[in-house]
């Protein structure tokens, strides 16, 4: 695919040519927040990307080692902020291990399933986005948005907030579930799998979108570990990679469920392992409400002011773009001495460079697309 | 009443005919713009603009007047007069093929002798104006898209003349309200469905519409050769296109769906005929919005491959055909049935070859640790 410059030169002939920068970003509607990228494209062909990013940055980290434990929480939900339950899990559940706290089961289904609606709400964000880079008039994107719509205002109806609920807490969650949460969770399932196929009818089973992703830039197993992939990005070149089952955590052993793994990393691909992990959380979101046991959310006893004395860990979730990695350093007292994120986002962005040279000006916008990054967690 | 010139004076009567049509065209534009925003509003379950006097009926009034009053930027790199006279340029050619299309029978501004003749040459100028405002905006964008814009406009317009000659031949003529006239009994969509299709693949890419709209691509060059105008020259752009549209869908209903003819050759009066004219052309765009709404767009050299490997030759072929049949002057039933066949067998080839792509049930494998399908050396 890539065509390199002396055979540039050669397909010229003698005329001379000059590149052009093209700078996209960031403020572009296909970079999908604050991101920049400059490509240097030969009429349409791109011949180099420089990615810039940071234009997000919040501190994260920093502001986390300046906090008590559960002041952090906040901020760890909004870097990934299309699923911010995900992230603020991670958090939780790292806090939770490095302190040795136990967690009630019920509290522990009630994450799994807040977790697996918010993966769905992030794949669906990805799945109308994407839609919209390869050119779709935003009816992939108004589909996606009315399955959105119902998944935030039932973790509206839980939490009491759409995008940044902060629900769950170091030992639990804040409180139970409502009443009816069960027939609206089930009903909020089935109208997810309309739209899922609703989507996916319009998208894959589409030509014109099928000749524009099919075979776009293969990604080989050995490459994406190289690369740093994880998540839908090396599950789509058909490596079955997902921390839910490689380094199961929660209640995620108990359930059953598959990982859809692509053929060859392409583009589609990447598109449709994240289709079809959607189907894999609504089963998972399914189990939770049939095993979802009784009993409290949230441990008793828990200290007032949580001070954890030596220790450090890293504890690897599978978020929805990857592999949410949280660091925690311990040196006693209310707050960690050292937090990192290992954010999936920017490791799958880090490839850009190597994916878009050598395709089309057209092709770059719809590579990045399928990354789906969330300038959020890049940028931290 | 519309055969003969106003007050017996030429000259007058062609300022009359053609203030009419200016009018006329200027009030379509602004309903079309409407009726575009109304319907795939629909599609994409939202409600369009609702908020503008009744259902939103004055928003394109709304919209016309906040353009007049915006201020007119141009870009300091610009190259002033091109800049300047782009939009002007874009917008005559569409407004001269106005002048040769039939809205009721011996009524439109003037019957020429060969007015599907005049259509295409005139519309070929159209790329004038598109290529001046790509090259004197002094922007990237303007630029990518402004050059994408004449490769595609000049290639297309071979497909199109090519099934639109097609028609010629078996009509027997050039004269677009002889054409009609011929159509008392059968619409010409029924003897030449193949060339209808092609016919309107290639006016979709003439307009720049979904899924051939690369020139101005919204997520790519961010809006094309018109991104740098603003307010009255960027709504010379728009009523360029609009009424480009309009002119089209009048021609298309012309020679393929009988235009002002009633079907079956039923005569009832000039406002019938004028009433015709609109709803067939108001098909023809719902068509084209349908597209707009549902299909993704195409990348540049796909687009351009489609032209030259799959229509051109298709509609030379169809020429071909439609040749013996009138030279050997074999029954027009069977070239019906010939044109049907080739009509259903292209989009169906179409449509098929989007089942290459793998089914979204397939994809689910299951987890197995640390094994890469392709046998590669890889341990996560």
């Amino acid at each position: 695919m890539a065509i390199w410059p002396e055979e540039r030169a050669a397909a010229a002939g003698a005329l001379d040519t000059v590149d052009m920068t093209v700078n996209v970003g960031p403020q572009h509607p296909a970079t999908h927040g604050v991101f920049r990228m400059v490509l240097t494209v030969d009429g349409e062909l791109v011949v180099d990307c420089e990615p810039y990013i940071g234009y997000l940055h919040r501190g994260l980290e920093k502001l986390s080692e300046n906090a008590d434990y559960r002041q952090a929480m906040g901020w760890w939900d909004r870097t990934d902020y299309l699923a911010g339950l995900c992230c603020e899990g991670a958090y939780v559940m790292a806090v939770e291990k490095l302190a040795g706290i136990e967690v009630p089961e019920r509290a522990e289904y009630i994450r799994v399933l807040m977790m697996e609606l918010s993966r769905i709400n992030s794949h669906f964000m990805f799945l109308g986005a994407f839609g919209a880079d390869v050119g779709s008039f935003g009816t992939s994107f108004t589909y996606a948005w009315r399955e959105r719509e119902r998944i935030y205002d039932l973790i509206e109806e839980v939490a009491g907030d759409r995008m940044f609920p902060t629900y769950f807490r170091i030992g639990g969650v804040t409180m139970d579930l409502p009443e009816n949460f069960e027939s609206r969770c089930r009903w909020v399932l089935g109208s997810i799998r309309q739209g899922l196929e609703d989507l996916d009818g319009l998208l894959t089973g589409n030509e014109v979108f099928v000749e524009r992703c099919l075979g776009l830039t293969p990604v080989t197993p050995g490459q994406a570990i190289a690369w740093g992939f994880t998540g839908p990005m090396l599950r789509a070149t058909g490596l079955p990679w997902d921390i839910r089952k490689a380094e199961p955590y929660s209640v995620y052993p108990q359930l059953d469920f598959e990982i859809p793994v692509g053929r060859q990393g392409d583009v589609f691909d990447r598109f449709h392992v994240r289709l079809a992990e959607c189907y894999q959380s609504a089963r998972i979101i399914e189990q939770c409400l049939d095993a979802l046991p009784a009993g409290r959310v949230l441990a008793p006893k828990l200290p007032k002011t949580l001070r954890i004395n030596e220790g450090e860990l890293y504890f690897p979730t599978e978020g929805t773009k990857g592999e949410y990695g949280v660091y925690l350093m311990a040196r006693g007292g209310a707050q960690p001495y050292r937090a990192k994120l290992r954010s999936p986002s920017f490791c799958n962005l880090s490839a850009l460079r190597e994916l878009v040279v050598g395709s089309y000006l057209a092709d770059a916008i719809v590579i990045l697309g399928s990354l789906d990054i969330v300038l959020g967690e890049v940028d931290k | 009443m519309f055969g003969e010139a106003f007050f017996g004076l030429s000259w007058l009567d062609a300022i009359i005919r053609t203030v009419i049509i200016v009018l006329l065209m200027t009030v379509v534009v602004v309903y079309l713009t409407y009726g575009e925003r109304k319907v795939i509003a629909r599609f994409q379950m939202r409600l369009g603009p609702t908020r503008t006097g009744p259902a939103g009926l004055l928003q394109g009034v709304a919209d016309a007047l906040k353009l007049l009053v915006k201020e007119d930027v141009r870009p300091r790199n610009a190259d002033r007069w091109v800049f300047e006279f782009a939009p002007y340029l874009t917008f005559i050619p569409v407004f001269l093929v106005l002048i040769a299309l039939p809205f009721a029978r011996d009524w439109g501004v003037r019957n020429l002798a060969l007015g599907m003749f005049f259509v295409f040459a005139v519309l070929g100028l159209n790329i004038v104006g598109v290529l001046m405002a790509g090259l004197g905006s002094g922007n990237k964008y303007a630029l990518l898209g402004g050059v994408r814009a004449a490769a595609q406009m000049i290639s297309y317009e071979i497909p199109l003349v090519v099934a639109l000659l097609a028609v010629a031949m078996v009509a027997g003529t050039l004269d677009l309200n002889a054409i009609v006239g011929m159509q008392d009994e059968r619409p010409f969509v029924l003897v030449q469905p193949l060339a209808f299709v092609i016919f309107f693949m290639a006016v979709l890419s003439e307009l720049h519409r979904a899924p051939f709209d690369i020139p101005v691509a919204e997520s790519e060059i961010v809006g094309g050769y018109f991104v740098e105008y603003s307010g009255i020259r960027w709504s010379m752009f728009q009523l360029a296109e609009y009424a480009a549209l309009w002119a089209f869908s009048i021609f298309g209903a012309a020679i393929f769906l009988g235009g002002w003819q009633f079907p079956f050759g039923l005569e009832w009066g000039w406002g019938w005929q004028l009433a015709l004219t609109f709803i067939k052309s108001l098909l023809m765009i719902t068509l084209v919005f349908w597209v707009r709404a549902t299909l993704p767009r195409l990348r540049m050299d796909q687009l351009m491959s489609f032209c030259w490997k799959v229509l051109i030759e298709v509609s030379f072929a169809l020429l071909l055909v439609n040749g013996l049949f009138l030279y050997y002057d074999w029954p027009e039933a069977l070239l019906a049935a010939a044109n049907w066949a080739g009509a259903i067998a292209l989009l169906s080839a179409i449509y098929l070859r989007a089942a290459r792509k793998p089914a979204t049930k397939n994809l689910v494998g299951t987890y197995k640790h640390a094994e890469t399908p392709s046998g590669e050396a890889a341990t996560p």
